[in-house]
C-alpha cells in the first residue's frame, strides 16, 4: 500500500511538472521566445518547427542537445539558478537566454 | 630586382545540369568552351554539403544528386586523384548518415580528404565525424600536406563559433596555422580549405570566420593562393591580390542569397531548376606566368 501511495503520488508529481513545463518555439531562425524567466526546477522544452535543424547548446556547457530535425523536441530540467545564455551551434546567430530564479 | 611567378588554379564549376564551365584566372572570369575542359587534366576535385540524411522537400534525393554528381566527375576521361570535401558531409551528423556518405564517396576514383561542417559535429566533440575523418589530423581536424608541389591546409573553422555567430579557428589553430605556413616558399601554391567562408560574405547570418583578415594578412605574401569554402550553397567569389576565395554549390540544395528571406535555409525551387543550382567545383592548374619587375630605386 505504501508502495502504491509513494507511485502515486510520483505520477501526481510528474503531471505537475508536466503541466509547468515551459515551451520554447524554434521558428524562422529564431528561439521564441528568446529571453525566459522560470522558477528552478523548472523543464524547459523546445520545439523545432523549421525544416532545417537547430540544437539548444548552452555556452556554458550545462546543456546540449543532439540536432533536432523538423518537429523534434529537446527537454532541460533548471535546477540551478542562474543566466544561461545559449545559441544554436548550427546557426550561432541564433542566441537566446534562460534566466533561473 | 624581384621576379616572382605565380601558377594560378583554374576553377571549375560543374553544374548538373548541361553546365557552364568557368576559368578563373588572374581574377578575370571567363566562360571557357566545356570541350575544352574534358581535355584538361584538373588538379583536384571539390566537393560540398553534401548533407546526406536530408529529406526534406528542397530534395527528397540527396543521395541521388550525389551519385550523379559522382558519376559526372567519374565520366570525365581523367578523373581528379583528388578530392576535397569542404564540410556538410552529413545532415544531422547521425551515424548512418555517415555510413551512406562513406559509402557513396568511395566511389571516387580520387584519394579524399574531408574537413568538418557544423552539421557534421552536432554530437558535441563531433564524435561521428573524427572517428571516420580524424586520423590525417590526430583527431584535431586541421592539418596539411603536399600535393604535386601544392600546399593544401585543412582548416577547422565550426566548432569555435564567436558571441556574433561567426566561424572561427580558436587560438591554437591559429598559431599552428602560422607555423605551417612560417619558412614556406613564397612561389609554392597553397590551397586552404574550410567549412565555412574564411571572409566574412554576410555577417547576419554568420558567413564568415572571425579571424579573416589575420588568415588573409598570412596568406598575403605568397603568388599563388586559392582558398575554398562552402556552408552557403552558392558561388561567391572574390580576388585579393594573389588570393582567390571561392565559395562551392551544394550537390544536395540550393540556399537564399545573404539576407533574403528569415536565415539560410534549405531553398525550394521548381524541380526542373534543381540540378542548374547543384553542383562540384574543379580546379586545373593554369600557367599565366605573372612578372613583377622592379627598380634598383
Amino acid at each position: 500500500m505504501k508502495l502504491f501511495m509513494t507511485a502515486f503520488a510520483l505520477l501526481l508529481g510528474a503531471q505537475a511538472a508536466n503541466a509547468e513545463d515551459v515551451p520554447i518555439l524554434i521558428k524562422n531562425f529564431d528561439f521564441g521566445p528568446m529571453n525566459v524567466t522560470v522558477a528552478r526546477g523548472t523543464t524547459v522544452v523546445w520545439k523545432n518547427l523549421d525544416g532545417e535543424p537547430h540544437t539548444v547548446a548552452s555556452a556554458d556547457g550545462l546543456f546540449r542537445s543532439q540536432a533536432l530535425d523538423q518537429n523534434d523536441s529537446y527537454r532541460f530540467t533548471f535546477d540551478k539558478s542562474g543566466t544561461f545564455r545559449y545559441i544554436c551551434s548550427i546557426h550561432p546567430n541564433m542566441r537566446a537566454t534562460i534566466t533561473v530564479k | 630586382m624581384t621576379e616572382s611567378f605565380s601558377r594560378r588554379e583554374t576553377l571549375k564549376c560543374l553544374g548538373l545540369s548541361a553546365g557552364t564551365l568557368f576559368t578563373l584566372s588572374g581574377g578575370i572570369l571567363t566562360a571557357i568552351d566545356p570541350a575544352q575542359a574534358q581535355t584538361e587534366v584538373p588538379l583536384f576535385l571539390q566537393i560540398s554539403d553534401t548533407h546526406i540524411g536530408f529529406n526534406k522537400e528542397a530534395n527528397p534525393d540527396v543521395a541521388g544528386t550525389l551519385r550523379q554528381a559522382l558519376d559526372k566527375v567519374n565520366a570525365l576521361p581523367r578523373p581528379p586523384a583528388l578530392v576535397l570535401h569542404t564540410g556538410d558531409v552529413t545532415h544531422l551528423s547521425k551515424a548512418s548518415e555517415f555510413d551512406l556518405a562513406n559509402q557513396l564517396l568511395s566511389q571516387m576514383r580520387g584519394e579524399l580528404h574531408v574537413v568538418p561542417g557544423e552539421h557534421d559535429v552536432t554530437d558535441g566533440p563531433g564524435t561521428e565525424f573524427f572517428a571516420r575523418f580524424g586520423k590525417p589530423s590526430g583527431n584535431r581536424g586541421y592539418y596539411s600536406f603536399d600535393y604535386q608541389g601544392v600546399h593544401f591546409v585543412a582548416l577547422v573553422n565550426v566548432m569555435n563559433f564567436k558571441p556574433n555567430g561567426l566561424g572561427a579557428l580558436g587560438d591554437d589553430q591559429l598559431a599552428w596555422f602560422k607555423d605551417d605556413l612560417a619558412g614556406r616558399s613564397a612561389s609554392q601554391p597553397i590551397v586552404v580549405f574550410a567549412h565555412m567562408p574564411l571572409w566574412t560574405i554576410y555577417q547576419p547570418w554568420g558567413w564568415g570566420t572571425a579571424e579573416g583578415e589575420e588568415i588573409a594578412e598570412m596568406l598575403r605574401r605568397f603568388g599563388s593562393v586559392t582558398v575554398l569554402n562552402g556552408h552557403i550553397h552558392q558561388i561567391v567569389q572574390k580576388v585579393e591580390g594573389n588570393i582567390q576565395f571561392h565559395t562551392a554549390r551544394s550537390t544536395a540544395f540550393p540556399q537564399p542569397l545573404a539576407g533574403n528571406g528569415p536565415g539560410p535555409g534549405p531553398m525550394v525551387v521548381p524541380p526542373a531548376e534543381l540540378p542548374g543550382m547543384l553542383g562540384v567545383t574543379m580546379v586545373a592548374r593554369a600557367m599565366p606566368l605573372a612578372l613583377t619587375d622592379s627598380t634598383l630605386a
